[in-house]
Order: C-alpha cells, then structure tokens, then sequence
C-alpha cells in the first residue's frame, strides 16, 4: 500500500440522492467509488489523486436490468457477474455477456460495475466496444436533474468522459431491435485471462442479399478513447463482401485508427491485427 | 528391525505443513509483528550509472520521527557478500543500476513512510551505461565494472570447456561435411513467488543481531551478515519463517534485505520490518540472467556431431553475486545429453547496468540448453533429416562419456537409456501421427499447429567440487517426547522439503511418517545442511537425513534400549529410557564425498554432478495467423528421476516447471528503460494464468542413483530445461519459421511474418537454415 490512507475521506451515504447532494455541495471535490476495482488499484499504487471518496458500492438503486419487450436497462452499479446471469443479456446482447465474462477474473467480475467500466474511460476496457456496437445510451443524473445521451457522444478524449463534476452515471438503456444482426467480438489480450486489451473489436452486422446494410464496428485500443469505426462502416455500407470490399475496409479500418506503441502491444500490430479480426469478422458472414 | 509391509517412500503423505497453510494458521513474515516493532523502507537510485552530487531531504517531512540508515552507519563491511565482495549494502558515492539502495528509513507508522521515500531528492553526475551483453562486450564500451584496462571489459567471469579433440577442431570444421552455426538468446525471467521478499531484524547490543524471514538458504543470510556487523556467527542468529515460493529469488537477495533491516534496527533501537510491495521487489530485486549463446558445429552427413564449438554468454547486471556459478553451470549444460566427439564451451559473464541478475530455477542451464536443443532442430533442418534422427544418432549411451568426461554406466544404478526415454515420449505424445496431421491441415488453416520436443538432462546438485566445499552437516535428534527431530538448514518454500525429509527419515527409521518432527531453520539450532538450491535437497541432503537415521538407531540398539525389530511404541519407550539414562541424544552425519566422484575445477573436466536426471519433453503450439499468438496447446514430460519419494509433490514439481518455461517461452519479458523494469506490476508483467495453460502429461522413469536417498535424484530444476526449446521448436514446425529468441511474443511472431510477406492466411516459407 503506497497510499497513506489516513490522507483519504470516505462517506457512504444511505440514498442516492443524498450521493447526489454531495456531488452538487462540491462539484468536483469528491470521487465516486463503485466497485473500487479501479479506484483501490490506484490507492494501493501510490497514485490516487482524489482524496474525499463517496461510496455507491451499496446502493440497490443503481444496481438493477430491467427488462420490458422493447428494451433493457442495466443500473450503473450491476456488476459483470449480474451481467453475464442474467438471460436477456445472454438471449438478445451477446456481445456484452462476452465482454463481461472477459473482464478481469471472476473474483473481479463479482465486484467490479458496468458504471465503472464506462466512466473509468480507459481505451482498453472490455464493455465500451459492445455499448458502442448496440448503440447504447446513457442516463446521466445530478440534483440538477436527467439527461440522456448516445454513449457514442460520451468519450471526449483519453479518459475524458461528458459527465459533469456534480453529475452520476445512472443507468445504459439498450433497444431489444438487434434480431438478425451477426455478432462478432474478440479479444486478443496480453493473456487469456487477467488481461489487458491489445486490441478488440466488437460488431454488429445485418446483410440481405449478401450485402451489408447496417454495420456497427465498436473497438478498444485503437484511439485514446473506445471509438465506432465510423470509416470502416462506410467503407462497407450497401456493399457486397467481396475480396475488394475486404481490402476496402481494412484500409478505412487503418485510416481511422491511431494506436499507440506501449508496454504492452506495439501500434503496427495492434493495427495490422484489428485489420485482421475485421476480416475474420467478414470472412464469417 | 520391524517388518513393515508400506512404504511411506514413493507414496504421498499429506505436506508437513500443508494443514497450517490450508487454514490460514501458517505465519509468512508479514503476518509477524514484534512488540515496538518499527517499518523500514528503502530510498533508491533513479538512474542506471552515476556519481551521487547531493542528497536532500524535503523539510514538509517531520524527519526528527524516523531513523535514517547511508553507508557510513555499516559498522562493518559495506558490502553483501556472495562470491566476491563487489556488491555494495549501500551505495554511497556512485550507482550503477536503478533502484539501487541508497538509504534506509524507517518509522514506526509503516503508512508514512512511501511519502517520506518520495521527499528524499538525490542528484546525480550521470555516467555512461550498458543494458545488453551486446553492449558491455564491445571495444569501445564504457568500463562499468572491474579493471577499465583488462583486456576484455565488463568481464566477471569466464570459463573454457575443453572436451575430446578439442585442439583438432580447426581441422574437424575444415572436414566437416556440414557447418550449422546459430544464434540464440533468452531474455530475464522474474521469479514471480506468490510472497515478496521480507524481513524483522532485532538488534542487541549482547546478542548481536536475530533476523526473521522468507528465504532458502539461512547460512548466506548469516554470512552475509558477520561481515556488515563484523560479528561472529554465533552473533547473527537467522531464523526461516514460513517462506511462499523462491524458485531461486530468495538464495542470495535476502542477505541484502536482511542487512537493511538489520542496519535499521540497530539505529533505531527497535525491531525493524521490511517487506517489499510487488512493485518494488519486481523493480529491485534479482531475474534469471538474459542470455546469448552461438553455436558452430561440423556435422557429418548422416547427421553425427563432429565437433562443436560454443560461445555461451550472460548478462549477470550491475554487480557479480552469483553470476559465476550460474555461468559454470549453464557452460556446462550447453553440450547437452550428447556425444561430442570435439567441443569447447567458452562461457563469459559480463556486467551491466541493470539490478543485479540472480538465481532461478535451472541456474543458467535453461538458458544454454535452449540454445542447444534449437540448434539440433537447426542442424535437422540444414541436413534434410529428422529431429528424432539427429538426437538418435547424438545422444549419449550407456558407456559414453558426457563433455567433461563422466561416464554413463554401462547398466545398473546411474545408468540412462535415452533412446528409450525418447521412443516413450513420441510414443505417449503420438508425436509422428500428430506431425503428419498437422502438416496436412495447415496449409487451409488459419492456425498453423506443430509439434516439438527437447531431450535434456539436468545435474543434481552442487557443480564439480561444491558438494565438497558446502561439507554439510544433518542431525537427527530425540525430542523429549521421544520422538526423532530433524535439524537441517534446508528450507520449506512450498517445494516440499519438509515432507520429503520426513518420508526419509520415516522409512529409514521404520516409523509413522507422522512421528517424525523436523524443526523450523533456525541457526542457533539447526546445523548447516547447506543452501536449498540446485536440485541438492532430495538427493544430498535426503542421503544425509538416511544416514542420520540409521546412525540414530543404532546408538538406540547399542545402548540396548531398542531390540533389532521394533514396533513404533517400542522406538519411544527405547528413546525415553535412553534420554532417561544418558541425556540428550543426537545423530549427526556430515557430506562424505564419494571416492569415485573427482574434479577439476580448472580444466573443467571429471564427475561435474553426482548425478543426472533425464527427460525428454514434447509440445505442441497452435500459431494462430489472425493474432499471431503461439499458445502450447498440449505438453508431454517424461524424466528419469532415480525414485519419486511423493508422486503428488513430483508431479506437482512438473507441472509447476513446465508452466514456468511456458512464461519464459511466450509471455513473460522484462521490459527494460534505461535498466529500469517499466512493467514492474502483475498487470503488465505477464505470467501465463490457468487459462493460458495446456494438458501437462507428466511421467516418470526411475533408475535408482547410488547417490541419493532410496535412489532419488533431484528433479526441481529440470522442468525449467525443456519446454522453452521444445516450444519453440513446434513453433517452427508449425510455421517453417526458425525463432530462436524468447520471450517469443505475438509482436515478434508478427514482425516476421508481415516481414517475409505473410499476411493471415498464407502458408508460410521456410528460412534458409545453416
Ligand atoms: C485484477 C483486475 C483485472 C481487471 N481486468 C479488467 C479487464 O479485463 N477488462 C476491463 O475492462 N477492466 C478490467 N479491470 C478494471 C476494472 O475492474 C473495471 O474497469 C471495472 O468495471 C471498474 O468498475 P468498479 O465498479 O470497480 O469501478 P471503481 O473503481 O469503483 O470506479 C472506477 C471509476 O469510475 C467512477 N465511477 C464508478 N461508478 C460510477 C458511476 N455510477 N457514475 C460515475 N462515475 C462512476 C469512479 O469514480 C472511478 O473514477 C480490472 C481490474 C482489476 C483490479
């Protein structure tokens, strides 16, 4: 532990709305704690710049999938283990129970939220490119009141998010419109498990006719931020797949994505290799 | 003696300790706390070379609390002493790697104490630094160890192997049907035990310092610290807690950390505990040496090894520790299981800027022994042939001497037959149907599957003379319940020491396993039995715990108090009356170097192990051409062992082994900036999970050694040799592409195969070899 924990505040309020008068007394001045299985690891490290802590870990509100016929809605606080029991999720987002049963170890999938996944905005994380593909969206609440916005408007930057200083991430509302669409996501990790993305994509495909008429490519590790490949869709939108489609698409797939060179992958292969599942991913429709 | 119908030895008997460890009663050291027990931590260099320009200490921190340690608090010597005395305590006026040990504080709040760490402000006069073997080795290096004007710079350690004809082999390559020359090199390995390396220290102006703590070899530790203290042993008591995994990484580090606590303690006036984080003991503490190996060999047409010539390398980091045995060994292991009828190993240490490189499983032979088994496959693929036939044509037999002339016996104890350890392995491996399959399919798979396999041995115990030198001493002794204790400085660190000491005694005794006590190493009590490391416990110290034993009961039987055949009341009832009537009895015996076993360290040439341990080892890979991952998708590991004393515990030892040369082959790298490990977490630094593991088939062949305890031989060590060739041998088996340098990550395997024009999909070209 690299942390003096004595320097670090923690309230766990009763009700989220007394979370919320926190969050609007200080804006900015106090951090949200889930999980913790982001915010403990910084703690451990030496490293977490925040020092007044509010714990939501407890709170039922936020930790709920409800389910109607024309969609779902998953609160912030449901972990990977809610996710990947629950049979919607595994009848219509399969996308997402893989994401989730990916994430981590099962001690972390026990602990660790949807919520923390999305606002901790790391490039890599495993849930983001499966939102993206179902093109979730977002609810976001403060005392000041409710917004919703599409979780493709809600990455700004590298682990820059749209959620305001007095403001929590409620809940990911998905539409159940998704029969006939063609999944595909895969991994490719430092390891098979307890791993960190190198690279991963997952999509969305829905073809008539041997031709594509909606795509949605969600990836990790390709920009400072999990991006939809809006370039590559394009390059495959109306179009038949085809040896040229391919070599069409995985240049588009190139042109819009910027890895990095790190101490876990490098960018050549992270860009040759995201090239390589899209052409996996079409090869199979 | 008894009749007894079981035997404890070869059947597997719950771990002495496994019941504490099971429920959570097992105490590691930082379960411990002392009363008035303080925290230490250690300040280090942030650069790989330099002079040290100042030192100041931000004044937010309230320095009055702590208890500041720099060199000149060393009473004695500032140096941790291994084989030579280069290696400092505490740096004082320059580095030479990063994360060096500057000073030490320590505080009774351990929570303060990582900030206190962070507002020490050193500057430095940087010098110019080496990383690699490459680097130290060039002419126009800078000299950052040892004589700047010897002839060869950055040297610590060299050795020259002379076998056969060696003085023909100018001629012998002037011959030579066939030259296969090869490159090969392996990159640092972390230990990875699940407990870091920790310490209490005590210190008393009477009785010296005591020291507590996770370690594999107490008499270093007091050795270590006679010379920071310039105290008598007697003065520096050094007691093992429950210790959770070495593999080699707490042979020599813990007389530095040990020293460091020790050195607190006495400022303070306070028992000082120091256990590293993750961090810290992945960034400062010791890794298997990165290593670079090449090899020139004439060959015959049909595939016979003429003469060989290899220049095999280390880098040993910044200071000289143990550098020279592991270089003695891995020189050595580089000539393999095989006839040479002409060979000269040249083996050099070189020293670099990195932390010091330690001890690890297998002790430099996993190192030169990758070079050796990819080379056979490389000669196999110049000449056209098999590489079951080049190792049938080369491997040592029955009456064949090794590279430093030990003779294979021609049959009973000690003898090998490895033709038949390899006919057994393909075999149990169905390695020729799977090969044939595999290269059928291939070529319209994405995943390209092959299948490799290594035949190695390994050397049990101590190299050449060692065994002699360590001069060993075991005790058995009655407890007062009457019951046999034995004292050994051998450590328990999750390999199974305690329990397989316990069956020696056990069956030797003709008593209950459960009878049998072994005390915790402590030096005040315990004698030295020597360090628990090169695969010497089973067989050296197992053999003295045998003869400890019977020495034991024969004082009982002279004394009268026991009859020839004894039932196990009858063994206490002799014990009580004996410690009754004459007082405390103990059983010592001490290492008795066998007369047929010489040699000459200078020439390197004779007997350089008791005894060796055999296998032949077979993988298999998929390449997967979409992530350009290689996963071992199935293992095959036969040895020879001389007698498993616990099957679980020795497959276990397996299993463990190979899934460690599994992160050596394909996962595990050090990623080094400027000597500092940039990947020092869990996290980034990837060791294989479960997940990332294959079906281990483990087996066993015994041919009892005259030299161990009921034949057995050491077999810790030898998992370590196999898989990282055998792997990368499939490797090329399944792409045609000859790798010869690990950790083999996606990226390497995807530079070479975008680099030679492959893209997914494409079958792939075979290199030119030789
Ligand atoms: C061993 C280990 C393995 C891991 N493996 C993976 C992996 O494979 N893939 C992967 O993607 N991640 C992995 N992670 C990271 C982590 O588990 C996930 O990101 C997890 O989803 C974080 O959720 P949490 O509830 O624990 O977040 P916390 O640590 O509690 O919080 C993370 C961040 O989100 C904020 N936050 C949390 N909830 C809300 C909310 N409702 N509204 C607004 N802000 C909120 C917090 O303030 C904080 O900044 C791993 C972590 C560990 C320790």
């Amino acid at each position: 532990m690299r942390s003096n924990v004595l320097q670090y505040d923690l309230t766990a309020p009763a009700t989220l709305e007394a979370v919320l008068e926190i969050l609007a007394y200080e804006p900015g001045e106090y951090t949200l704690i889930a999980g913790g299985t982001e915010i403990m690891v910084a703690l451990a490290a030496g490293r977490l710049a925040a020092k007044k802590l509010v714990s939501i870990n407890h709170l039922q509100e936020l930790r709920f999938i409800a389910v109607t016929p024309e969609a779902i809605t998953i609160g912030s606080g449901t972990t990977f283990t809610d996710l990947r029991k629950h049979p919607v999720i595994q009848s219509d987002f399969p996308l997402l129970k893989q994401a989730a049963s990916w994430t981590g170890s099962i001690a972390n999938q026990n602990r660790a939220t949807l919520g923390g996944n999305i606002v901790n905005a790391s490039p890599a994380a495993d849930t983001p490119p499966a939102l993206l593909a179902c093109e979730a969206t977002l609810t976001l609440v403060s005392k000041r009141g409710t917004r919703t916005m599409p979780y493709t408007d809600f990455h700004l930057g590298y682990k820059k998010t749209a959620l305001a200083p007095d403001e929590l991430l409620h809940s990911i509302h998905i539409k159940r419109n998704l029969n006939g669409y063609i999944p595909y996501t895969r991994k490719v990790g430092t390891r098979n498990a307890q791993a960190i993305s190198k690279v991963a994509l997952a999509a969305l495909c829905l073809t008539a006719e041997g031709v594509v008429k909606d795509i949605r490519i969600g990836a990790a590790s390709l920009q400072d931020r999990p991006a939809r490949l809006t370039a590559t869709e394009q390059a495959l939108l109306n179009q038949p797949i085809t040896p040229a489609t391919i070599a069409a698409a995985r240049a588009a797939l190139l042109t819009e994505t910027h890895p990095i060179d790190d101490i876990r992958s490098t960018a050549q292969y992270r860009a040759h290799v995201a090239a390589n599942l899209l052409e996996e991913f079409l090869l199979s429709l | 003696m008894s009749a007894q119908t079981t035997h404890i030895v070869g059947s597997s008997p719950i771990r002495k300790e496994g019941v504490a460890k099971v429920l959570g009663r097992a105490q590691y050291i930082d379960d411990i706390a002392l009363p008035n027990m303080w925290f230490g931590a250690t300040v280090r260099s942030t650069i790989p070379r330099g002079r040290i320009t100042s030192i100041t200490f931000d004044p937010a921190i309230p320095w009055h609390e702590f208890t500041i340690v720099t060199a000149a608090d060393v009473p004695g010597e500032n140096t941790i002493v291994h084989i030579a005395k280069d290696h400092l305590c505490l740096a004082s006026t320059h580095v030479n790697h990063p994360n060096e040990p500057i000073l030490l504080l320590a505080h009774p709040d351990r929570a303060v104490l990582p900030a206190a760490v962070a507002a020490v402000h050193i500057t430095y006069d940087p010098l110019p630094a080496v990383f690699t073997i490459d680097q130290a080795e060039a002419p126009d290096a800078p000299a950052i160890w040892g004589d700047p004007d010897a002839p060869e710079k950055n040297l610590f350690k060299s050795y020259l192997m002379r076998s056969g004809n060696e003085s023909q082999l100018d001629a012998i390559f002037a011959a030579a049907d066939h030259i296969v020359t090869g490159e090969y090199r392996t990159g640092a390995q972390e230990q990875l035990y699940i407990e870091n390396n920790g310490i209490i220290a005590e210190y008393s102006a009477t009785h010296g310092v005591t020291v507590r703590g996770a370690m594999q070899c107490p008499f270093y530790v007091v050795h270590a610290l006679q010379l920071v203290f310039n105290l008598p042993a007697e003065q520096c008591r050094v007691i093992q807690t429950e210790t959770g995994g070495a593999f080699g990484g707490k042979e020599d580090f813990p007389s530095v950390i040990a020293a460091h606590a020790a050195l607190l303690a006495m400022k303070s006036g306070h028992p000082v505990k120091i256990c590293y984080d993750r961090a810290e003991d992945l960034a400062a503490t010791t890794k298997r040496h990165p290593s670079r190996t090449r090899i020139r060999t004439a060959v015959s047409k049909d595939g016979k090894l003429l003469g060989g010539d290899i220049a095999f390398c280390l880098d040993g980091g910044a200071y000289l520790t143990l550098s020279a045995t592991v270089l003695s060994r891995g020189t050595i292991h580089a000539a393999g299981p095989y006839r040479w009828p002409a060979l000269r190993v040249s083996g050099k240490a070189y020293a670099t800027n990195l932390p010091p490189h330690g001890a690890f499983r297998g002790f430099g032979a996993p190192q030169s022994i990758f070079a050796t088994e990819r080379h056979m496959d490389r000669i196999a693929h110049a000449l056209g042939i098999t590489p079951e036939d080049v190792r049938r044509r080369n491997l040592l037999a029955p009456g064949d001497r090794t590279a430093t002339g030990q003779l294979v016996p021609q049959s009973g104890p000690d003898t090998v037959d490895m033709q038949h350890l390899l006919t057994r392995a393909l075999t149990e491996s169905d390695y020729h149907a799977k090969q044939a399959r595999f290269q059928k399919e291939n070529p319209t798979s994405p995943i390209k599957r092959g299948i490799g396999f290594a035949t190695f041995f390994h050397g049990s115990g101590f190299t050449g003379s060692g065994e002699r030198r360590l001069n060993s001493l075991v005790e058995i002794e009655l407890t007062p319940t009457g019951q046999p204790q034995i004292l050994v400085s051998s450590t328990e660190f999750g390999q199974g020491t305690n329990t397989i000491l316990c069956q020696i005694a056990a069956e030797t005794l003709h008593l209950p396993y459960d009878f049998i006590l072994i005390a915790q190493p402590d030096t005040k009590h315990v004698p030295n039995s020597g360090p628990t490391v090169a695969s010497r416990t089973a067989m050296i110290v197992g053999k003295l715990v045998e003869r400890a034993a019977q020495s034991l009961v024969q004082s009982l039987i002279t004394s009268g108090h026991l009859p020839h055949h004894y039932s196990a009341d009858d063994f206490r009832h002799a014990a009580l009356a004996y410690l009754a009537q004459h007082g405390p009895l103990k059983a010592s015996v001490r290492y008795q170097s066998p007369g047929d076993i010489v040699w000459d360290d200078d020439n390197y040439k004779g007997e350089a192990y008791p005894a060796y341990a055999w296998a032949v080892y077979v993988a298999e890979v998929a390449v997967d051409t979409t992530t350009y991952a290689a996963t071992c998708t199935n293992f095959y590991a036969l040895q020879e062992v001389g007698k498993v004393l616990h099957p679980i515990l020795a497959a276990g030892q397996i299993e463990g082994g190979v899934a460690q040369g599994i992160g050596f082959a394909l996962y595990e790298k050090c990623v080094w900036q400027q000597g500092h490990m940039a990947n020092n977490q869990m996290t980034n630094y990837i060791m294989p999970t479960s997940a990332d593991l294959p079906p281990i088939h483990v087996a066993f062949e015994e041919i009892p050694s005259i030299h161990g305890p009921f034949g057995a031989k050491g077999i810790g060590e030898l998992p370590m040799d196999g898989p990282a060739p055998a792997i990368l041998n499939a490797i090329e088996d399944a792409t045609r592409i000859p790798f010869n340098e690990i950790p083999l990550l996606p990226e390497d395997i995807f530079q070479r195969m975008t680099a030679n024009g492959h893209t997914s999909g494409d079958p792939c070209v075979p290199e030119a070899t030789a």
